[in-house]
């Protein structure tokens, strides 16, 4: 559990964001992390993430699908319990495929939600900070981590210069946790 | 660089797809030579069933390409805007090969030469029980009509599909109801055009021009396999001449973004086309009643063994792993590679759903296909570019193009 001290900007508009988010690296400050209300494409491009892994992730888990299946139905139908299917070949690769093809996807889809999940720290009870809840509505909060060098006076103006409706510094905790939201903390509280 | 509006076609363009029908045209002849003008109807069904193959592989993937629009206007799609000239120009060629096609299917079914459709023969119909009772369907009036009729339709909404997007390169739309106009009328004869390709393409005219060499067995999943077959490599064609006309400077804007879509649409209908062909093979395969497996007899287990596993890796395991990734489909080289190499392995495909009925003894020498398939090959070149000079690359007035300028994948 580490809680630490952000300089949180409130934007209305993806129009403003994009620049800001830009503006705001070209200026040096690191950005913890930009929270929309919904998928906006090219924001990861222009806040410098890496490409995600979870394809790769993907790919494996579909592989190993496939050799499941067919590494089972080979051994049960050819070694543990032969069946003679209207005289085809204990062997009849054809008639597995369809079986193989759904292992595949199976596990394809499976993993992948659950490699999600976890990359994204979601599961049930775990609960996460919020620095601002209008940005599951209509806010575009962009969250800039502090350091000791940081100038949060200048961080803040900086944030409205480039067209934040709203900054404040804020605390808040980074990690994930399991239990309830701490009502002292009074996390939901709405902001005027 | 300026911007290109229009593509000028380069001279050596023109030279190398004079040259190409040049190749074609040697190679029929030599056809004829050695096939065609033999007085054994084996021999001289050879010469005709390499031109039904060629002329209908490439008559169907040039359709493709006006399938391709009508099915992205029908779904509002915009993203293809900033490319949209290129598959209409493919279009083009449509009449083209459909007036040579229909020539050739015509003159196969109403020859004497009985021996690709076997069902023309009418003392033959008569003593054989099936064909007899497919009589209603496979017989030379229905099979003329239904080819004159398709090929007239295709070529007509085609037209009108085109004339309809040129039609704005003149008169900007000022207003928002004319571009709901617009759109709508655009709308309406795209759905007439997929109504008429799904009665033909994707349900009937595979089994007229294509099964019908193998008059006793059928599919009912044959007009959809083919569908899929000739579409992936129709989005393969569109993606070379897209990949042309950007490493000559045109088609600016048309970025990667537009290339990993037509790269998505190339993958994603090879496997369907696997899909399919798996679905076709497997239902058959587990049945294993005799007169079903027939087709299956000579192309999976007889002579065209190699062609038909060849096939099976060329047009699925090499797209599936390689056009998988996503800098595979942003890659020029990748594309173009892969979409000469699933045009080649869906070739192929016809090649194996034609000749083993004509010509079930011995695999005929390939390399004059190759040279009609070549022939095709530069008539389309010659056609598209001519086509492509005509009007500007870029159809800025549609209403959608902003929604293609900003596409993000």
């Amino acid at each position: 559990m580490a809680v630490k001290k952000f300089v949180v900007g409130n934007f209305d508009d993806e129009a403003v964001l994009f620049p800001a988010v830009k503006k705001v690296r070209r200026a040096g400050y690191k950005i913890h992390d930009v929270f929309t209300p919904f998928p906006i494409h090219g924001l990861d491009k222009a806040m410098g993430l890496r490409d995600t892994s979870l394809h790769t992730a993907g790919f494996i888990y579909g592989i190993s699908g496939t050799a499941t299946a067919v590494g089972f139905i080979t051994w049960a139908l050819t070694v543990d319990w032969q069946i003679n299917f209207g005289g085809k070949p204990f062997f009849s690769l054809p008639a597995w495929i369809p079986v193989t093809f759904e292992l595949t996807v199976l596990f394809a889809s499976v993993g992948m939600v659950l490699t999600f999940c976890y990359l994204c720290q979601l599961a049930p009870f775990v609960k996460k900070d919020h620095f601002n809840t209008r940005s599951t509505d209509d806010t575009f909060v962009m969250a800039l981590e502090c350091t000791d060098k940081t100038n949060e006076a200048e961080a803040l103006g900086f944030l409205e210069t480039v067209g934040a409706k709203e900054v404040k510094v804020e605390y808040r905790e980074t990690e994930w946790w399991i239990g309830r939201y701490d009502k002292e903390k009074k996390l939901f509280h709405k902001e005027n | 660089m300026s911007i290109r509006e229009n593509f000028v076609v380069p001279k050596r363009y023109n030279t190398v797809a004079l040259a190409l029908m040049a190749v074609g045209i040697l190679a029929i002849i030599g056809l004829y030579v050695t096939s065609g003008s033999k007085a054994d109807p084996h021999e001289s069904a050879r010469f005709w069933a390499s031109l039904l193959q060629n002329s209908v592989f490439f008559l169907l993937v040039v359709n493709a390409s006006m399938f391709f629009i009508c099915a992205t206007t029908l779904a509002w799609g915009g993203w293809q805007m900033a490319f949209r000239r290129v598959p209409e120009a493919i279009s083009a060629v449509v009449p083209v090969i459909g007036v040579i096609a229909g020539a050739i299917l015509l003159a196969i079914a109403f020859g004497d030469n009985h021996t690709i459709f076997h069902w023309t023969d009418s003392h033959h119909v008569a003593e054989d029980p099936i064909l007899n009772h497919k009589k209603g369907f496979l017989n030379k009036g229905f099979f003329a009509g239904a080819t004159v009729l398709t090929i007239v339709l295709w070529s007509f909404l085609g037209w009108k599909m085109r004339q309809l997007s040129r039609s704005l390169d003149a008169k900007p739309l000022a207003t928002v109801a004319e571009r709901k106009k617009y759109i709508w009328n655009n709308t309406v004869w795209a759905a007439l055009f997929i109504v008429v390709f799904s009665l033909t393409v994707m349900s009937s005219i595979p089994w007229l021009w294509l099964m019908s060499i193998d008059a006793h067995w059928y599919s009912t999943m044959y007009s959809w396999y083919t569908f899929a077959s000739t579409f992936v490599s129709g989005m393969a064609l569109i993606a070379l001449f897209v990949v042309f006309l950007k490493n000559n400077g045109y088609l600016e804007y048309t970025n990667n973004e537009h290339l990993h879509d037509i790269g998505k649409f190339m993958f994603a209908f090879s496997v369907f086309w696997t899909y399919l062909w798996f679905s076709q093979f497997m239902l058959i395969w587990y049945a294993n009643i005799p007169e079903e497996t027939i087709y299956f007899q000579p192309r999976a287990h007889g002579i065209y063994k190699g062609i038909f596993w060849l096939m099976f890796i060329i047009n699925f395991i090499a797209p599936l792993l390689i056009l998988m990734t996503r800098d595979a489909k942003r890659n020029y080289g990748t594309i173009t590679f892969m979409a000469i190499l699933i045009i080649f392995g869906h070739w192929l495909d016809f090649y194996q759903m034609v000749f083993p009925a004509v010509s079930p003894e011995k695999v005929p020498m390939i390399l004059y296909d190759f040279g009609v398939a070549l022939g095709f090959v530069g008539l389309i070149m010659f056609v598209t570019g001519r086509a492509l000079s005509k009007a500007p690359l870029l159809a800025k007035n549609h209403p959608f193009v902003k929604e293609s300028l900003i596409h993000h994948t």
